[in-house]
């Protein structure tokens, strides 16, 4: 890609500089976490030396600096997705604890006993166990989306789970193992269609694919920003005003409340009732920078570099004797996950660790997913914009070596 | 003479010694994981895994003659040739020894990175789990005499 210079992107991120086992480092495992870049690293230092004050609570100069400028990173969210409002836009730790958010503040006002929630099979646990959870309060049951063998959702039987009992619908985006990019326009508008709130997971999304969530239209959706080249401890949760507005707070202290008294405290508005205590707020900056420079890449070249990556390491791993893709949905993100002959992942992974290639193996979080597959994990490779085909023909050589050693 | 824990450990680390390259040494170990007898599948059973999310290993214990013996296997064959070693020099042990044990050649060989409790792949369980187990058998032969 001739506007799309690698060499000089890879200069941004410091981490890449550096060497494992006395190799290059090849770093693939992009889908567990992203490297930051030197700006976003910068930005964490500056806030700390030249900012570092508490928010919404001084009058003093540092305290409406830092105030100014965890807004404005708020209002760098709301753009980056394009949310209505800047209200809409909660910070929270991550993925994790936005849809922990929803199963305890929507989930304890609108979910009931034999109510049905709708999830699929290619859930991380993090959007599997919330809602486990509060099933196990309420009474409500889970109903899961089956797949088909090549990892992608069988729409006709999402159709057939949605009754009358359903309440909420709540999907990834993108498969954090497999990388199937999951039809979710369609799914959104079938859950309209029969008045049902939907969330979307979308800390595999965010990083490789354009959002727009009023496009979208989806009710709820989370991200992580240390999936998005941010820091860690920072994520988004986006949700409709109205929604939100009509669900009680998450966790109660400081910041969240109006008026407090012994007797009765009100809530604060739109964001801040779900804020409580003092935020990640060189997070929240860190964050906004890491948008930034990913605006700056532009999220579309972005895409289409991953894709070529995609291209390349699925065509040439599969030239690779006893290779076995799993998950191979017409629409992937920049993920393959694969095994080779009967060999353990832990043991293709502990040998191109060796080689300074670090990928995940293992369920990835997705244990009901790696059941239906029948196999006990996967190494997972995930690309980012930041990697190579060269470094992909190194994972080549890798596990081709590996594989020579176990088989 | 029966050789001691540690004329064990010390051989081991001999054995490793010849590898100059992390590839051999690898090797070797897959060598050993293969060569391992696997486990009777009636074994492999809930109470006898010590899991870790990364690979399984089952842990089969056995006293006899005041000692303790041990089989073990693995469905990752890098983890197999390292459970293995721990069977060559734990398995056919008085419990006490085997309680003492500091198996220092782990790290003499350069695999304690495998020991690793973020590796999940069960072995630090199984370690515990050999000693825990020669424990149980050690209170109950005092309680005995």
């Amino acid at each position: 890609m001739n506007n799309f210079d690698v060499e000089k992107i890879r200069l941004d991120f410091p981490i890449l500089q550096t060497g494992i086992n006395g190799k290059p480092l090849v770093y693939f495992d992009n889908a567990a976490t992203t490297q930051k870049p030197k700006v976003v690293i910068d930005t964490l230092v500056k806030y700390y030396s030249e900012t570092n004050s508490n928010v919404h609570r001084g009058v003093h100069f540092l305290s409406e600096k830092a105030t100014n400028a965890y807004e404005a990173s708020r209002k760098t969210v709301q753009k980056f997705i394009n949310a209505k409002k800047s209200e809409e836009i909660i910070f929270v730790r991550g993925t994790t604890e936005a849809i922990n958010l929803i199963t305890n503040t929507y989930g304890s006002k609108y979910i009931k006993e034999n109510d049905e929630i709708i999830i699929s099979t290619l859930e991380h646990h993090s959007n599997i166990v919330p809602w486990q959870m509060l099933c196990e309060k309420t009474g409500a049951k889970l109903k899961v989306i089956p797949i088909n063998s090549k990892g992608e959702i069988i729409f006709e039987q999402y159709e057939k789970l949605i009754s009358t009992k359903t309440r909420f619908v709540s999907v990834a985006y993108i498969s954090n193992s497999l990388g199937t990019i999951n039809p979710v326009k369609k799914i959104i508008e079938l859950a309209h269609a029969h008045n049902i709130p939907i969330m979307l997971d979308g800390a595999q999304a965010i990083q490789h694919t354009k959002i727009d969530v009023q496009d979208l239209d989806c009710d709820f959706f989370a991200f992580s920003g240390h999936k998005i080249y941010g820091p860690t401890g920072i994520g988004i949760l986006y949700g409709k005003e109205n929604l939100l507005d009509s669900i009680p707070p998450y966790q109660g202290g400081g910041d969240m409340i109006k008026n407090v008294t012994f007797e009765k405290t009100t809530y604060n508005d739109l964001p801040y009732k779900f804020e409580a205590g003092t935020p990640n707020i060189a997070g929240s900056i860190g964050l906004a920078s890491a948008l930034n420079y990913v605006s700056d890449l532009g999220i579309e070249n972005i895409a289409k570099y991953e894709h070529s990556l995609l291209e390349y390491g699925t065509q040439n791993l599969n030239e690779i004797d006893n290779m076995k893709i799993i998950g191979n949905a017409n629409e992937k993100a920049s993920v393959i996950s694969f095994l080779v002959g009967n060999t353990h992942p832990y043991d293709i992974g502990t040998l191109l660790d060796q080689l300074g290639i670090a990928v995940r193996t293992g369920v990835h979080c997705t244990e009901p997913l790696m059941k239906f597959f029948n196999i006990p994990g996967t190494v997972r490779a995930s690309f980012a914009f930041y990697n190579t085909k060269d470094e992909i023909d190194i994972l080549i050589k890798g596990v081709k070596r590996a594989s020579r050693m176990l088989l | 003479m029966e050789k001691t824990i540690e004329e064990i450990e010390d051989e081991i680390v001999d054995e490793f010694t010849v590898f100059e390259e992390w590839m051999d040494k690898y090797e070797y170990i897959i060598e050993l994981g293969k060569n391992l007898p696997a486990m009777d599948e009636k074994y492999k059973t809930d109470n006898r895994k010590v899991s870790g999310c990364q690979s399984q290993v089952w842990l089969n214990t056995n006293f006899e003659n005041g000692k303790v013996i041990y089989e073990a296997d693995s469905d990752a064959i890098i983890t197999k040739g390292l459970v293995g070693l721990l069977v060559r020099v734990l398995s056919n042990r008085k419990p006490q020894d085997i309680i003492n044990a500091k198996l220092d050649f782990i790290n003499k060989i350069g695999m304690k990175e495998h020991l690793s409790p973020n590796r999940a792949n069960g072995l630090v369980s199984m370690i515990k789990h050999m000693k825990d187990d020669a424990s149980s058998f050690l209170n109950k032969n005092n309680n005995q005499n």
